[in-house]
């Protein structure tokens, strides 16, 4: 192996350790969200800042590599999708980290009506999973798991469209529970944009692999490209 | 445009099969990089087109080579006059024992022109070209061997544009060279494509992305990749040619 493989393995494995934290702290934001657990949301909010260390060693080894070693073909391309894989995952990281917020400052549980009816929990646990099987993905160097990626994305859209309207009839009904009702539009928001982020991921992964440029096509395409 | 065109080239020294049907045309005004590992052929396919390896023993060739459009092998070619529109630079500098005012005219005296305001012209001229006149306008009296390795191998270039050539073969012309005298070369190189046609044999492959159009992957005697040298760095179609340019060859 030559010492610049050694290197891009390593790079390999501390953006997957990254990543293995990012998907953990989604699982245990999407936890705390459900039992309001405060102990595990305050947890998540500080475990942000080992992401946000690992995103700038992450970077500066990029940077580093591309200095010291001039990777080409292959070996530029992976090193170019990690810098923008590093930076998406660091965001999924931040949407985590908002969710156990508002857990940390609520004052109380959020009520299982509101959560049925906007179908909160069922863009959660997708939004996890699409960022486990990125995570997959790149991990094998499997594009084929990455292309499904912009399928399973169209549902965490459809839930986010959705959600205002339902939002407005629950508070029409029922005014008091007004800011519970907000920060759950936000976080739909924030989960159907982190679906985003594990699409763009799916495009670097397809253009470390394959190098085909997937970026501003629409759907269809991308599938099947 | 092609300048150069090659047709199933062979070439054989003796038993050794050291070219293999190789087909290769090159653009007019452009840099074309030949890359491979050491005996892949890169240097003996540049030296046919000025027939540099006429003269060595057991050199064999088939197949068909152009220049403009005219077959560069056939025998009604005069081959002086063929290196004279096709020149070639070295790997070592190698300037004549001669002051740089001589080495600059050289071909041209040989040629017979004795008028000393052409010959001065020229010299400027081609001076001027490789960015070596201000180093040297004062001194050009001077010894060759004065200069430093960057500055004689400009010189050598000079010399070689004197006498006006189409197309300049370049083998490995800057190995011998400092960073510096390098940098010079490749931004020299960038500058003569706007009139001349430049293939470079070179075992950087940095600097083959950094200075050329084209970039021909030479293995075994083969020609496995030619294609614009962006793709061959970025996304090259064939495996070998991936694993040679990330080191992971063999």
């Amino acid at each position: 192996m030559t010492h610049l493989e050694t290197e891009l393995q390593q790079l390999k494995s501390e953006l997957l350790t990254m990543w293995g934290l990012v998907a953990s702290q989604m699982s245990k934001s999407l936890e705390a969200l459900v039992n309001n657990d405060k102990e595990l949301a305050s947890e998540v909010v500080i475990t942000e800042k080992r992401i946000n260390s690992f995103e700038l060693k992450i970077d500066r080894d990029c940077e580093n590599i591309i200095a010291l070693y001039n990777p080409v073909a292959v070996d530029l391309r992976f090193v170019l999708a990690v810098m923008k894989i590093n930076t998406n995952i660091e965001r999924i990281g931040d949407i985590a980290r908002s969710t156990a917020k508002f857990v940390v400052k609520s004052t109380s549980s959020y009520d299982q009506y509101i959560l049925e009816k906007t179908r909160l929990l069922e863009i959660y646990e997708e939004a996890c999973d699409l960022v486990e099987d990125s995570r997959e993905s790149f991990e094998k160097e499997n594009p084929d798991i990455a292309r499904k990626i912009f399928m399973r994305d169209e549902l965490l859209d459809e839930i986010n469209k959705g959600a205002p309207k339902v939002i407005a009839e629950i508070i029409r009904d029922n005014p008091a529970n007004i800011e519970q009702c907000l920060d759950i539009l936000s976080t739909i928001r924030r989960l159907e944009r982190s679906g985003d982020q594990c699409k763009n991921i799916a495009e670097e992964i397809i253009f470390y692999i394959e190098a085909k440029v997937l970026k501003h096509l629409p759907k269809s395409q991308k599938r099947n490209s | 445009m092609y300048k150069l065109r090659s047709e199933n080239v062979n070439v054989h020294y003796g038993d050794f099969h050291a070219i293999k049907d190789v087909s290769l045309d090159v653009e007019k005004n452009s840099v074309t990089a030949f890359i491979g590992p050491s005996g892949c052929g890169k240097s003996t396919f540049l030296r046919l087109y000025n027939r540099m390896n006429d003269y060595i023993e057991g050199f064999k060739k088939t197949g068909k080579i152009y220049f403009d459009d005219v077959e560069i092998y056939d025998s009604k070619i005069h081959i002086e006059g063929l290196r004279k529109k096709i020149g070639m630079v070295f790997q070592k500098p190698n300037p004549f024992p001669k002051s740089i005012y001589e080495n600059v005219v050289y071909g041209l005296r040989i040629q017979g022109m004795k008028n000393k305001k052409m010959l001065d012209e020229v010299v400027e001229n081609s001076l001027k070209r490789v960015a070596l006149w201000d180093e040297v306008k004062d001194d050009l009296k001077k010894s060759a061997f004065a200069l430093s390795g960057g500055q004689q191998q400009r010189l050598c270039i000079a010399r070689t544009l004197a006498v006006e050539p189409s197309v300049l073969l370049m083998d490995e012309p800057t190995s011998a060279l400092d960073p510096i005298s390098t940098a010079k070369l490749e931004e020299l190189i960038y500058e003569l494509k706007q009139n001349f046609t430049i293939i470079i044999v070179t075992h950087n492959m940095q600097q083959a992305a950094r200075i050329s159009d084209k970039t021909a992957f030479f293995y075994l005697g083969e020609l496995v990749e030619l294609n614009d040298t962006k793709e061959i760095f970025t996304n090259p179609k064939k495996e070998r040619t991936q694993n040679y340019i990330t080191g992971r060859f063999g």
